[in-house]
């Protein structure tokens, strides 16, 4: 399986064709096409038909496509999943994930699914989202209960509001839970995204949260609106010194191989495997933004 | 018939209109002959040029059956004047009129009964939505006529079109006829549209609603050239004449072309001290203008000039010093009127100044980058802006010809999708600008270069621009839409495209 | 009961989109589709024939459906003519007229 970036998911309603037909076009990693909050209650049946006749219709080229169906709990996500399946999206972004069983449900839903389709197996990917105290709760038997899960998300307005916190902007509210969803996304080793950034047109506000939350390890972020795109990507490129070191750590591992000498170092700091990992990291996302 | 250099095939003669020029390319006509001036004139001391009627006017003017009238449209989709003249003339019973509007809008659509009832029967220079609707039905037994704002400025100087009186709608007038646009309830800033008729026309009636103490100043069509003042209510409606503020794209799509297209700006070397740039008021042309600026001023660059209709983004950048001069053939907005009033770096210029290519020398020469829209492009790049994908003539051409030849740089900016009509076709229904004068198109999905231009190609692929095949657009855009079957057009040629050099560069046929 | 007249709407008048309306009746023989499209000229018949393959697909023979076409691709219309029938098939039928 291909490795890609996931540096913004951009939501796209379900319900809008011109958003759509153009979803791959605004430069974002991946498009959430979204049946859940976007979409009103009695134009889900439109909507899940809509995101169907994209998926087979539509080349988004190198863009991950992801469908955000409705919880299980509601009276749409069974049949969200049944003609979605069908049309093999790279994933499904699950709400209000709760427990493993959650998970365990969407994959034997989607393994019979593969296996009717002749699908090749696991290619659908699970994305669950927490958005609620029990969901983080049960976090690391959640990432854990299938082979599926490739990334972790959450629903900052949902899960704060199910714990009773105040929703600011400033997000300090949201401290726990972003680090408790990196912990557990890096021990199963997973990547994270963080919960998207509501105030479309506050540039600064959002690439002061980016930043902080690339600090912390987060992989990514979602995002509402193509503006949104291009700052989360700039955040997340190397700097020119960054993109430097990294090929000299490569190099001098590269140098060592040959020497076959054991113990290396550069600048007068050990580089092991975690060091020589993220140097590489650094250059993909460095070609990612066009940058190497 | 016989095919022009473009591949269309055109007409030897056409009754009504005389022998026709085929075009031969965009740079290969040599003009020859003189100018052509109107007689002749004399006015006393004493003598009044204030005329307390329009109907006693166009009488002293000495209308009458099969002349050919003129008209500005500065006033936009604000105007009354074309209407109050024709409904007069029509009164007078007059008939056969041929007008030569420099360009009409959809508040004209109330002259669609004149034409009907045989008042007009034929124009020559510019048509719009409705009129060019009827047009493509047939209702005129001669062919429309289009110029370009610089190709009619050529037809009018070189006695091509001989206009036997001009109608000046002037936003400020005193009573020995110099005018202005800057001043006046009706107040629409440039009148350089007007200038060559006013020089060239054999009766010059002025219409003012805002008559002044003589003399006016500034003067921008001065006394010399004009026969009568007449005053009345109201020239036109000033919100209809004026935008308010015009605001940038905020469509995600849009947005993305404007980048795209100031991407390809930088990445052609363009962007450096003394550059100079014309863009439109659309939404996407303001992002542009809008995001050049940025660029200029993070930069420390100094532009030379901006150019053709000015916004306030084009005057913003005038106040930040990141141009010396604009020069404006169309004010589109409220604070391009106010620059023009008080800043003497902001200057008015004719037509003829704009895109004329048979002067010593006309703007467009100067012209680094000019951004541009289409309704259709082939993969020859030629351009067609004048009739749409049902085959409907719908809009005049403006400067888009003149501007394409002259810049250094053309870009035509647009979506590949207008509805479910790829813009990007094998063929256009029209050509108004020939491929050879457009180098680039930006759209949402990639970025096509004109093949003659492997400079830019290079600096392109370097700048690691999303480059396509002009062809692999076109299939792109039909892999999401199907392929448009082609518009039935009917036999009669119903208009006449002239290049800006009297050429003709293609025909417009009617709708079935 | 199954001779009643049965109706189902989908779509938007939004741009990009098509606003399809559909009737099942009892005395409609045969597939009635009235489109209004601004591309009617160049893509109308491409647009029909999209209509009268969904509706094929999913096993229609009799019905009148209008679509008011805003410029959608293909897709779009068959999500939403698909939308409307099964919304019609759903839907507690009218009083026979």
């Amino acid at each position: 399986m291909k490795k890609r970036l996931r540096r913004t998911a951009l939501y796209i309603p379900g319900n809008d064709p011109s958003m759509i037909q153009n979803a791959g076009i605004f430069g974002s990693d991946s498009i959430v096409l979204d049946l859940e909050d976007a979409v009103s209650v009695d134009e889900k049946d439109s909507a899940r038909l809509l995101v169907r006749n994209a998926l087979k219709n539509i080349n988004y080229g190198d863009t991950e496509v992801i469908v955000r169906i409705n919880s299980l709990f509601t009276p749409f996500g069974k049949e969200d999943l049944e003609v979605i399946g069908r049309v093999h999206p790279d994933g499904i972004r699950l709400p209000k994930a709760e427990s493993a069983q959650d998970i365990q449900e969407v994959d034997s839903f989607l393994s019979r699914i593969e296996n009717e389709e002749g699908f090749e197996e696991n290619s659908i990917k699970i994305m669950p989202s927490i958005e609620s105290a029990i969901g983080l709760f049960n976090v690391f038997e959640i990432v854990r209960a299938s082979n599926r899960v490739a990334v972790i998300n959450f629903g900052a307005e949902d899960y704060t509001s199910d714990i009773g916190a105040e929703r600011t902007k400033e997000g300090k509210e949201l401290f726990d839970i972003r680090t408790r969803i990196l912990l557990a996304a890096r021990v199963v080793g997973i990547e994270v995204q963080d919960s998207v950034f509501a105030h479309a047109h506050d540039i600064e506000g959002l690439i002061r949260e980016t930043k902080f939350i690339k600090q912390l390890g987060f992989d990514g972020k979602s995002v509402i609106h193509p503006a949104q795109i291009e700052p989360v990507h700039q955040v997340f490129t190397p700097t020119q010194e960054e993109i430097n070191r990294a090929k000299r750590i490569i190099l001098a591992i590269e140098e060592a191989k040959k020497r076959k000498s054991g113990v290396i170092s550069l600048d007068g700091r050990m580089i092991d495997a975690p060091v020589v990992a993220k140097a590489h990291r650094i250059l993909k996302y460095a070609q990612a933004a066009g940058v190497l | 018939m016989v095919t022009n250099e473009i591949g269309r095939k055109i007409p030897e003669e056409i009754k009504g209109i005389g022998k026709l020029k085929p075009y031969i390319g965009a740079f290969k006509t040599v003009p020859v002959g003189n100018r052509m001036a109107p007689n002749i004139a004399c006015k006393k001391r004493g003598e009044t040029k204030i005329i307390n009627s329009l109907k006693k006017a166009v009488k002293k003017a000495g209308i009458r059956d099969g002349m050919t009238i003129s008209f500005h449209h500065h006033l936009r989709n604000g105007d009354y004047v074309v209407a109050m003249v024709l409904d007069l003339l029509a009164d007078l019973g007059i008939k056969n009129l041929t007008i030569a509007p420099t360009a009409l809008f959809p508040v004209h659509k109330s002259i669609i009964k004149h034409i009907e009832n045989g008042v007009v029967s034929s124009i020559q220079g510019s048509v719009n939505g409705p009129i060019g609707e009827i047009s493509s039905r047939g209702v005129f037994d001669i062919p429309v006529v289009l110029r370009s704002h610089g190709g009619r400025a050529r037809a009018i100087e070189a006695g091509d079109i001989k206009i036997d009186i001009a109608f000046i709608a002037a936003p400020s007038a005193d009573n020995y006829g110099n005018l202005n646009g800057i001043d006046g309830p009706s107040a629409c800033g440039s009148l350089g549209y007007t200038m060559t008729d006013a020089m060239y026309a054999d009766k010059v009636i002025a219409i003012t609603d805002h008559l002044v103490d003589f003399p006016l100043s500034p003067i921008s069509i001065p006394q010399i050239y004009v026969d009568y003042v007449v005053k009345v209510d109201k020239i036109g409606d000033p919100k209809g004449i004026m935008s308010g503020t015009l605001e940038i794209t905020k469509n995600p799509l849009r947005l993305i072309i404007a980048q795209r297209v100031v991407q390809a700006i930088e990445a052609s070397g363009l962007l450096q001290d003394g550059f100079s740039l014309q863009a439109g008021a659309g939404g996407t042309s303001l992002a542009v203008t809008k995001f050049v600026g940025e660029k200029m001023e993070k930069r420390g660059i100094k532009g030379s000039f901006g150019s053709g209709g000015i916004t306030g983004y084009f005057v913003k950048m005038l106040k930040k010093n990141l141009f010396n001069t604009l020069f404006d053939v169309q004010s589109f907005d409220l604070e391009a009127v106010q620059s023009l009033k008080i800043n003497p770096n902001h200057l008015e210029m004719s037509a003829s100044f704009y895109a004329n290519p048979h002067n010593k020398g006309c703007l467009v020469n100067n012209l680094d980058t000019v951004i541009l829209g289409a309704t259709q492009i082939d993969s020859d790049f030629n351009v067609n802006v004048n009739t749409e994908s049902d085959g409907l003539l719908l809009h005049g051409i403006g400067g888009h010809m003149d501007t394409a030849a002259g810049a250094k740089l053309t870009i035509i900016a647009t979506p590949l999708l207008r509805g479910r009509m790829p813009i990007v076709v094998d063929k256009v229904i029209t050509v108004t600008t020939p491929g050879e004068t457009v180098d680039v198109l930006v759209t949402e999905r990639g970025i096509a270069v004109n093949p003659a231009r492997k400079d830019l190609i290079e600096k392109f692929r370097k700048a690691k621009l999303p480059i396509k095949n002009i062809r692999d657009l076109r299939n792109e855009a039909c892999d999401l839409t199907g392929i448009p079957e082609e518009p039935q057009l009917a036999d009669k040629i119903i208009g006449l495209v002239e290049y800006r050099d009297g050429t003709i560069i293609d025909v417009i046929r009617g709708v079935k | 009961m199954k001779d009643q007249i049965k109706i189902g709407q989908a779509g938007t008048l939004e741009s990009s989109d098509v606003l399809v309306f559909v009737r099942f009746s009892p005395l409609q023989k045969g597939i009635k589709i009235e489109l209004e499209s601004p591309s009617e000229k160049c893509f109308g018949k491409i647009i029909i024939r999209k209509i009268e393959e969904t509706l094929n697909l999913l096993g229609i023979k009799n019905i009148y459906i209008k679509a008011q076409d805003r410029g959608a691709l293909d897709c779009t219309i068959s999500a939403r003519v698909e939308t409307a029938v099964k919304r019609a098939q759903k839907s507690i039928g009218g009083k026979e007229e």
